[in-house]
């Protein structure tokens, strides 16, 4: 190996224009997965349909929002990784600033100010920190050795702890938590060594009652709630336990389509967003929970494999960790509807109505495409 | 090549500390995936029937359909008790979020009065849940304007419609159909509340209270289905109301009014019976009061003023006035002297005008001082003399008088298919022991045979008597109820007693009867001023009670003797004498004599019954 341009860095792209192979290639999209995100989708207009009173015009919305935002993932997917790592710095300034933008200038709505006014569009700068908080963890860790040392812990941390208190400030716990976990799972795959977990793990633990002391009220109750809900059946702990209500209500088989009684006569709040789950559950039983959750497993199962088959490390991590907080969400939420985790204000991926986490997912899901479709060949690693 | 060799093998270092942490996070989300499933399996599976009564018991909400309230009709078909729509606003409690507030602005909004409050808060402790609990009964048209405009700013209160009862002929009926009236504490804890949910009268009197259980038929239910709110979605079922039978009384409303119009200005009461059956006619009790006012709750100072009024209009005297019956209890005893052979129609007594007792001074006047001479029976009746009464008393004895006068309701209850009768007293050597815990004298003996001292009874014990007496001792219970709609099932509220029929020797009623057409009929007889424009004969018997005892020596002025204190007049009569078809008992308190106060009221109710229609 004395000459330049050593052959194995030569880039022969697996997929590409010039390939000549099908649509999907071409499109820089990843088919098992684009079939897993179809999938879903359905499920979720079935399940709208539903549990949004039977208008069909709020599924017809809610597609057309999907469109955009599988749009935006195909566009995403055009891009190279390469050029995802190169900008990854600026995205996660720009993130910040707009983070801090909206705690000086932001639009309050139900308490929380979220959201900031460009004009045009309203827009929610903690969804793009959801996806520039692992593309800057990965790029900042790939230039580094792996495992990262201590050094580089502390910096990591402290580029995903800034943002996540912004977002926890808003106040929006659910989401500050995503991007703090997306952040972390990026250290985690980096190698960071299991006595930093663990150190993590204590310190967060013994972080509680501070992080109690900054709870807002409808925050603490929510974990009071979480903790003993039928101590207040009326009032804060009525979510938990009428979401329970109507999943264990749905048994085995579920109760059929549109026969959920829980969620068509309001006892379930917000039925179509964080509540969607328990929709299901009622409707489609243990059935379609099990069914639904092997959709999510299939997904995340094509990620994985992505994530293997990628060549470098930003790729590595950027879609092992995005593929780690997609379950997180789903977790999350799941989690929260079944009474195990505490009330948190997160969506359940591609299942919920809105846009926003929407098009912010399926982004994410462009970013992993990109790094499936823009592999070069590579000749096998030999052990030296 | 060092540096490469370097670079290959960090990168296969790198390449194993990142693969290993992928398998650590599949691992992760197995286990975390696996335990989703868990809670699951538990919630859907392990907890699916406690579940799923919870969300039963979440969206269905029981909503009572009281039953529409039976009516009550006289044998003309005239409606003494009906049922009209009305507008009345109730409360939900479950959704009203501040109660107090809300019933301070309904207050000022309604001049809602503190009785009202009052009821509303006691029935507001008493129900729970889903129930509507009355504020108003009845809204006026302004009321209702009035509420409706505002009605947005007073959520879980509503207007809705309801059946209030109502009785046509007020005063007429009160006693007889008695009134319904808001359910009480006492009475609510007896009731079954699959029966009476939704309902918010229950019959307090009369008919009414007799009959609860028939007029009132069996409540309904709605299976409403609500959301979160509470408000209805939709219907998912429903057990439609029973509604209550309609009861036929026997009653004639003209006849109950002709009775009343005659009772006038005097207290008093007025029975009359269909003797052949039992069925009453008439049952009459002056003063009256309107009931209607009692079904929308009457108000505290209203009812004091009714309750502590000294003429006592709510007090059914047809029931539950006991008077000494006097003379008219003189046939009844001639029969058990004809019976106990102790007298003979034809046997004569002279009357001085007084009895004394062998070996006593005291003298028992007669009410005719200068006496009536030489009497039989015949005569001793027709003139009311009392001296025959008395030897005949004392020969008796009062328990033979027990005895025989008991075979005709005296002492006993009627039986009658109502509330709140009296038994009155027909006194024994035994009663008084067990009651004075005395020996019986033989002098009371002869009060008792005149109808005084002990004896007691009431306005329709003296119209059964009668009426067994015209039956030739056929007995007979007095019935309110000719006959009701009722599913065949329905239980009698009041089965008949067997009362048992008295064999009257055809001879000694005949003696007896004469006396009495005599009575009315005779130039001496002591009713003889009815006699005029009859077409039939009336047997009958004036009575005159005295309401406190003439002392030995003092003579009984009758001007000077307070108004309260007169004499209670009394008739019974039946007609035709010859084949009766109405008995009567009249009545009038402090009225004076039976004769000249009782009798023409007792006329004037046969005329209408015999005449009138």
């Amino acid at each position: 190996m004395s000459t330049k341009g050593a052959p194995i860095l030569e880039e022969i792209p697996l997929y590409g224009p010039k390939a000549g192979h099908s649509w999907s290639q071409r499109l820089h999209l990843d088919l098992p997965l684009l079939v897993g995100l179809l999938m879903l989708s359905g499920v979720a207009f079935v399940v709208l349909y539903s549990a949004g009173g039977q208008k069909i015009e709020m599924v017809l919305r809610q597609a057309g929002r999907l469109g955009l935002a599988m749009s935006i993932m195909t566009a995403i997917a055009q891009i190279h990784p390469r050029h995802l790592r190169l900008y990854s710095p600026v995205l996660y300034l720009v993130g910040v600033v707009l983070l801090a933008a909206v705690l000086i200038f932001g639009e309050t709505s139900l308490g929380a100010t979220r959201w900031l006014n460009l004009g045009v569009v309203r827009f929610q700068p903690s969804e793009m920190v959801k996806l520039t908080m692992p593309m800057m963890i990965a790029w900042f860790l790939a230039s580094q050795p792996m495992p990262p040392v201590l050094r580089h812990v502390l910096v990591a941390g402290t580029l995903i702890i800034v943002p996540t208190l912004m977002i926890a400030k808003q106040p929006d716990l659910g989401t500050a938590l995503l991007v703090f976990a997306s952040g972390w799972a990026v250290l985690f795959l980096a190698g960071l060594s299991w006595n930093y977990v663990l150190a993590l793990m204590v310190l967060g633990g013994s972080l509680l009652p501070v992080l109690w002391h900054f709870m807002h009220g409808y925050q603490r109750d929510r974990v009071l709630m979480f903790l003993n809900p039928e101590s207040d059946p009326l009032g804060r702990g009525y979510h938990i336990i009428q979401s329970k209500i109507a999943i264990g209500s749905g048994g085995i088989y579920g109760k059929g389509w549109l026969h959920g009684t829980q969620s068509h006569l309001d006892f379930l709040p917000e039925p179509s967003t964080d509540f969607v789950f328990a929709v299901l559950a009622e409707e489609f039983g243990l059935l379609g929970c099990v069914g639904l959750l092997a959709i999510y497993l299939f997904i995340l199962a094509r990620c994985f494999y992505i994530v293997v088959q990628a060549q470098d490390k930003f790729s590595r991590l950027l879609s092992g960790a995005m593929t780690v907080t997609f379950f997180v969400y789903v977790f999350v939420n799941v989690g929260m509807v079944i009474g195990i985790l505490p009330v948190v204000g997160v969506p359940l991926p591609l299942i919920s109505y809105g846009g926003t986490s929407m098009v912010t997912l399926l982004a994410g899901f462009g970013i992993l495409m990109s790094i499936q479709t823009h592999r070069k060949l590579l000749p096998p690693l030999e052990s030296p | 090549m060092m540096n490469l060799d370097f670079n290959e093998k960090d990168r296969f270092h790198e390449n194993k500390v990142f693969l290993n942490r992928v398998v650590a996070c599949v691992l992760f989300i197995n286990i975390a995936t696996a335990g989703l499933v868990v809670r699951l399996v538990y919630l859907q599976v392990v907890g699916h029937s406690h579940y799923s009564t919870l969300a039963q018991d979440n969206r269905v909400k029981i909503s009572p359909l009281p039953p529409t309230r039976g009516m009550i009709i006289d044998r003309n078909g005239e409606v003494l008790a009906n049922n009209f729509p009305t507008y009345s606003l109730e409360v939900f409690l479950d959704r009203v979020p501040d109660v107090e507030t809300t019933l301070g602005e309904l207050k000022k909004l309604l001049s809602l009065s503190d009785d009202e409050i009052d009821r509303f808060n006691t029935l507001r402790h008493r129900h729970k849940g889903f129930e509507a609990i009355p504020l108003r009964i009845q809204l006026s048209e302004e009321e209702m304007a009035l509420f409706s405009v505002r009605m947005p700013q007073f959520p879980g209160v509503e207007i809705q419609r309801r059946m209030l009862r109502t009785y046509p002929y007020g005063e007429l009926t009160a006693h007889v159909v008695g009134y319904v009236g808001r359910i009480s504490e006492a009475e609510l804890q007896k009731l079954d509340p699959s029966v009476y949910s939704g309902t918010y009268h229950i019959g307090k009197s009369g008919v009414e209270k007799a009959y609860e259980d028939v007029l009132h038929g069996k409540a309904g239910y709605e299976e409403i289905e609500t959301n979160v709110q509470g408000r209805s979605i939709s219907v998912l079922g429903q057990t439609g109301p029973q509604s209550g039978a309609d009861l036929y009384l026997s009653l004639d409303i003209g006849m109950q009014k002709v009775a009343q119009d005659a009772l006038g200005e005097f207290k008093g009461a007025v029975a009359a019976i269909e003797p052949s059956t039992g069925h009453v006619l008439a049952m009459a009790s002056n003063p009256s009061f309107d009931p209607n006012p009692f079904v929308q709750g009457i108000s505290r100072a209203q009812f004091e003023t009714l309750q502590n009024s000294p003429d006592r209009p709510l007090y059914n005297r047809v029931l539950r006035g006991i008077y000494p019956p006097g003379s008219t209890v003189k046939p009844f005893m001639a029969l058990a002297g004809l019976e106990y052979g102790q007298v003979t129609a034809g046997r004569r007594v002279s009357c001085p005008g007084f009895f004394r007792l062998p070996g006593s001074d005291h003298r028992y006047r007669d009410w005719k001082k200068s006496g009536h001479g030489g009497v039989d029976l015949r005569l001793a009746i027709t003139q009311s003399c009392d001296v025959y009464f008395y030897q005949l008393a004392l020969r008796l004895g009062i328990d033979r008088m027990n005895h025989y006068l008991r075979k005709f309701g005296f002492g006993e209850k009627t039986g009658i298919d109502m509330d709140g009768e009296k038994a009155g007293i027909y006194p024994s050597t035994e009663w008084k022991l067990k009651n004075r815990k005395a020996a019986w004298f033989p002098g009371e003996s002869l009060i008792a045979g005149i109808g005084q001292g002990y004896v007691q009874a009431t306005p329709l014990q003296m119209a059964r008597a009668t009426a067994i007496l015209a039956n030739k001792g056929k007995a007979v219970e007095p019935r309110v109820l000719d006959h009701m709609k009722a599913p065949p099932d329905t239980e009698e509220p009041f089965p008949l007693g067997i009362s048992e029929n008295i064999p009257i020797p055809p001879a000694n009623w005949r003696a007896v009867v004469d006396a009495m057409v005599d009575v009315v009929h005779s130039a001496r007889g002591t009713a003889k001023g009815i006699a005029g424009g009859l077409t039939y004969h009336i047997a009958g018997k004036t009575g005159t009670a005295q309401v406190f005892s003439v002392g030995q020596g003092q003579s009984y002025k009758h001007m000077r003797v307070k108004a309260q204190l007169k004499d209670h007049a009394w008739f019974i009569a039946f007609a035709p004498a010859e084949a009766p078809r109405i008995a009567i008992a009249v009545v009038v308190e402090n009225g004076g004599h039976g004769g000249s106060v009782a009798a023409p009221i007792a006329k004037a109710v046969i005329q209408y019954y015999l005449k009138g229609h």
